[in-house]
């Protein structure tokens, strides 16, 4: 069986590093990213299983820009966006109601400094991988 | 043209249909209002049909008779401070006692109008409760508006502090947990990484630091006569270890010796050395900084050049925003805390100073200062 493949964009080095070894650590394969406009470019050749994207990096909604785009292409991935604080430049998000859903193409939004028990379970529940 | 809901409260139907006609066709103008205002206006004749009328109106202003048949107009005036408190009341009577307007004053009233009145006295009234409704509004919406720069500043703060936490937090976790080994050099990266994070935010918080030291310290107290030539060689010497490593030859190529002016050179020093480091540390490799001083009898001119890798028009006007930072392939491993220049500009501000930037891509930069001296 192939393993699942991940993609995960954030420009913060550290954070790269560190949720890339997190996720392989699970088992999965991990793609990895450190800019938008790199993103773009693996979004374009690659199917990833489920996808992670910083919300802030070229553009304050580089996150939801390649969100936008992943599910355009393939609406059947779950997309993870993460961010460090829940109120970033004086704007909540949260995928709380409908019309959010809707505006927001994420599955989840993910506060960062998230425990490894808890991302494993996040990402098998939106693999649906029980 | 804007609307404001009148509603008069008073007994004698002469009084309300005259209120009416004077104030059907007025409208008042004002050079410092986008447009002009009129008025829409109710009337009723007593004090228990006014606060059933304010219960499923909106009413900006009202004027209220006081002798009325049942409760008084200073009773309806209470309850209007209690739950319409925004609404401006002008009193209208015939007893303008000093008494009535010592209470009415005391309760909330805006102004008097006595009985009997000429239609030029209500205009006049109108055009004042419209000044001060005008003002009002103004007051309210900057207020407002500080509020939320202020929150987003805080919010945009929150997020920079805790971004390296989580990093060395996540990094200590990878260590407790042994994720890539049992000997302490598996880590070497783990341990290098978290002590850069450690020193980023320390230097946000100097620069935080500044940020308030510009905000709140009385500024004529530390004046003294600044030799720009001696804060720029503080400046250099700072830099120069990292301009060093980078092979980056900071040249000082013209200020004479005794240019000096007015100024907290503690003001100064946060100047020069955001602007020298800038040019450091976004230049290339093998580059140049060029520094030069202009000085006449009314300005002193600083500029600082280098030969990095500039800037776009539209990063030029967020440069000095707080936070901004250019994000790109070039500036990936340039750290910073994206308040060096909103710092710079708040000091220059401070002095009735300008800054301006001339920068093309990937060809250099060069920031100008101008103080008066």
């Amino acid at each position: 069986m192939e393993k699942v493949k991940i993609l995960i964009v954030d420009d913060d080095p550290d954070y790269l590093f560190q949720m890339k070894l997190m996720v392989e650590s699970f088992g999965f394969e991990v793609i990895s990213a450190d800019s938008q406009k790199e993103g773009e470019i693996i979004i374009k050749e690659i199917k990833p299983d489920l996808a992670i994207f910083d919300l802030m990096m070229e553009n304050d909604d580089s996150g939801f820009i390649l969100s936008y785009k992943l599910k355009r292409k393939y609406p059947d991935v779950p997309v993870i966006v993460a961010t460090a604080v829940a109120a970033e430049a004086g704007m909540i998000f949260g995928l709380n109601t409908d019309s959010e859903k809707n505006w927001i193409k994420a599955d989840l939004y993910l506060e960062k400094g998230i425990r490894k028990d808890q991302l494993h379970k996040e990402i098998t529940r939106l693999l649906k991988l029980y | 043209m804007k609307i404001l809901n009148v509603l008069v409260v008073d007994d004698e139907p002469g009084i309300r249909s005259g209120i009416v006609r004077i104030l059907k066709n007025f409208s008042v103008s004002y050079p410092f209002m986008d447009e002009d205002v009129s008025f829409e206006i109710k009337d009723v004749g007593t004090g228990e049909e006014g606060i059933e009328k304010l219960k499923n109106n909106n009413v900006d202003i009202v004027l209220l008779d006081n002798k009325l048949p049942g409760i008084k107009g200073t009773e309806v005036l209470k309850y209007i401070n209690q739950n319409n408190p925004d609404i401006l009341v002008m009193m209208i009577t015939s007893y303008a006692s000093l008494e009535l307007a010592v209470e009415a004053t005391a309760q909330g009233a805006f102004d008097f109008i006595p009985k009997p009145f000429t239609p030029q006295e209500l205009k006049s009234s109108m055009e004042v409760i419209v000044k001060h409704l005008f003002l009002r509004g103004m007051t309210n919406k900057m207020n407002q508006e500080g509020k939320e720069i202020r929150f987003q500043f805080l919010s945009v703060l929150s997020h920079e502090l805790k971004a390296p936490l989580n990093a060395i937090e996540g990094y200590l976790r990878i260590m407790e947990e042994k994720q890539l080994g049992d000997a302490i050099d598996d880590y070497e990266q783990v341990i290098n990484r978290s002590l850069k994070r450690i020193k980023g935010m320390r230097s946000l918080i100097m620069d935080l630091l500044d940020l308030t030291k510009i905000e709140f310290e009385k500024k004529s107290d530390k004046f003294e006569l600044v030799n720009i030539k001696e804060i720029i060689n503080y400046a250099v010497e700072a830099i120069n270890p990292y301009a060093i490593q980078k092979d980056v030859i900071i040249n000082v190529s013209e200020c004479k010796d005794d240019v000096v002016f007015n100024a907290d050179p503690d003001d100064i020093e946060i100047v020069l050395n955001n602007l020298v480091s800038n040019a450091v540390k976004y230049n290339k490799n093998s580059g140049r900084v060029n520094i030069e001083v202009e000085s006449d009898d009314k300005t002193i001119k600083i500029f600082v050049s280098d030969t990095g890798i500039g800037m776009n028009s539209e990063s030029k006007g967020k440069l000095f925003e707080e936070f901004y930072r250019i994000k790109d392939e070039r500036t990936k491993n340039i750290s910073g805390s994206g308040l060096g220049l909103s710092i710079v500009k708040r000091v220059v501000d401070l002095y009735n100073g300008k800054i301006e930037v001339n920068s093309k891509l990937n060809e250099g930069s060069t920031f100008i200062v101008s103080l008066p001296k």
